[in-house]
């Protein structure tokens, strides 16, 4: 798998590997020195502000980006979610059609759908909730359940790594039970599972937290990443600390008028 | 009717049929403003074959390989956005055309070439077309599902280990030989009523991209039909009634498909309530 420089022993022990990682979109750097790893079956949420590098990061890892300097690994091509404002609406497909393009991650994309192809997407459209909504058009789905039709996407394609840019942002709860449920069952099934997200307090339920600020400020389990120093070395002024005891109790300020801004990050 | 219209007929649904087809993508790919650019900006080959007396259809070829390169230039340029250079190049090539074709020793051609005339289409024009109903058909079934998931989501069919920037160029080189192939019937200025109108007049009337294609085909080959048909009675400019028909195709279909998204109750609506985005699935304003 890309790019031929891992190591070894790295492969065996490590799903997701960055080292000495930077990544941008020419001109400077809009990432730079990542590294991290992350064993199979590892859930880790990736905390930044607005253009701090957490999409950058996934482009990088879904090779998409090529790396700067350093290298990356990652078992297997990973599926990646993008936030769903970044698909079309007014295309027209359906719930199904969405979660049956996994399917192409699997070759042969010249030829119609198989019929196990048909049966595996209407399975991960079951397991997300919307086996009902299978044949809505995907712009009249809410933006819970498009969320939920994009994960069934990343289930169909089965990959070993999943990437999911802030899943939870702005999705109802019921969406919300289903996709937090979502990622313990993949970790179970020893996949790992790359979660970017505004929200601190939910980075606590994760097996490991990545700090993420056009640098890497800190990676590590989240009891020993998530105090006061760290939460302000990444976020700066976005950060409201509710309660600088430990562990920390802090919300972040979300700028969403800048998120679709030059970094697209 | 006539052996001439009959070709002509035959002519606009095999073109028709490619081009709905194919016009489906360019508008879904957002390239309405790059078929535009590179129709217009193959005039210099076309009226350049007219003179050296070779088919149309390779100096269209060979106009819209230069056109395609200059804009791609011109559209370089940082200090301008891409529209704006394109701009200029389409303009100087269709400047170009126009005063290689008012040259005093030209033949008397620059308005067939300007606004095409389908009763005048040869066998050669016929096989053309024939071909790229076929080539056309064959690439797009075999591209459909890439195709669907990069339309759809590019990041996302990156991730599933597609091309997004491979499945454009090759949209592009059909959209090229689309171009190439229908500018004999309805010239380098109307022929991209017959790419763009189809798509848009289905627009928000059927479920699924196969069946949108499918439809688009359609409705450019009966407008096609219904064009040379109503040229006949009414004694107008072949070429300039179809296009006629075909934008009046367009403009009734993007009317019913917002009737149709008003009639809905509000929670069909895409997205339940109202969000930041307009709401997307309605008709093209």
């Amino acid at each position: 798998m890309r790019p031929a420089g891992a190591r070894k022993d790295d492969v065996t022990e490590q799903a997701v590997l960055a080292a000495g990682l930077s990544a941008g979109y020419g001109g400077r750097p809009v990432l730079s020195g990542i590294s991290f790893g992350v064993a199979a079956g590892r859930t880790v949420c990736v905390l930044g502000p607005n253009g701090g590098g957490k999409t950058t990061l996934f482009r990088a890892l879904t090779g998409e980006l090529e790396a700067l300097t350093g290298r990356v690994h990652v078992d297997g091509q990973p599926a990646y979610v993008a936030q769903t404002e970044r698909t079309r609406l007014d295309f027209p497909v359906s719930a199904l059609d969405v979660a049956l393009m996994g399917s192409l991650a699997h070759g042969r994309w010249w030829l119609p759908p198989r019929r196990s192809q048909r049966d595996a997407a209407a399975r991960a459209l079951d397991r997300v909730g919307l086996g009902e909504h299978s044949g809505v058009p995907f712009g009249e789905l809410s933006g819970g359940q498009r969320q939920r039709a994009l994960l069934a996407r990343a289930l169909v394609q089965d990959a070993l790594v999943l990437l999911l840019d802030e899943p939870l942002s702005g999705v109802d709860p019921a969406s919300a039970r289903v996709i937090d449920a979502l990622f313990g069952e993949l970790r179970a099934e020893g996949k790992s599972v790359f979660v970017s997200s505004h929200d601190v307090e939910s980075a606590r339920r994760f097996d490991l937290v990545l700090c993420l600020n056009g640098t890497q400020v800190a990676f590590g389990a989240p009891g020993e990443v998530l105090d006061r120093a760290t939460l302000e070395a990444t976020y700066g002024r976005e950060l409201i600390v509710l309660d600088s005891g430990a562990p920390a109790s802090a919300v972040t300020i979300q700028h969403h008028a800048h998120e679709h801004g030059a970094h697209g990050s | 009717m006539s052996g001439i219209e009959l070709r002509a007929v035959l002519e606009l649904v095999l073109v028709g049929g490619a081009c709905g087809a194919i016009g489906f993508w360019v508008v879904s790919e957002r390239l309405t403003y790059a078929a535009e650019s590179l129709s217009h900006g193959l005039l210099p080959g076309l009226v350049l074959a007219a003179l050296a007396g070779a088919p149309l259809v390779l100096g269209a070829a060979a106009g819209a390989v230069v056109a395609a390169g200059l804009i791609a230039l011109a559209a370089r340029d940082a200090r301008l956005d891409a529209d704006a250079g394109t701009a200029v190049a389409v303009t100087g090539l269709v400047g170009a055309g126009a005063l290689l074709a008012l040259a005093p020793d030209a033949p008397q051609r620059l308005e067939e070439l300007l606004f095409g005339d389908p009763l005048a289409v040869g066998d050669g024009d016929l096989v053309a077309a024939a071909l790229l109903l076929l080539a056309g058909g064959v690439a797009l079934a075999a591209l459909h599902r890439p195709l669907i998931a990069s339309s759809f989501d590019a990041a996302g069919a990156a991730a599933l280990g597609l091309r997004p920037t491979l499945l454009r160029l090759a949209l592009l080189i059909l959209l090229a030989a689309a171009v190439a192939v229908a500018v004999q019937g309805l010239g380098a200025l109307l022929v991209l009523a017959v790419l763009i109108a189809p798509p848009v007049a289905v627009r928000g009337h059927v479920a699924g991209a196969a069946a949108a294609m499918l439809a688009a085909a359609t409705v450019a080959a009966l407008s096609g039909v219904a064009g040379i048909e109503l040229s006949a009675l009414t004694g107008t400019a072949a070429g300039a009634t179809v296009a006629l028909v075909l934008c009046a195709a367009a403009a009734v279909g993007a009317l019913a498909a917002t009737r149709r998204a008003r009639r809905r109750p509000v929670a069909q609506r895409p997205g339940g309530r109202p969000r930041s985005r307009p709401r997307a699935p309605a008709a093209p304003s």
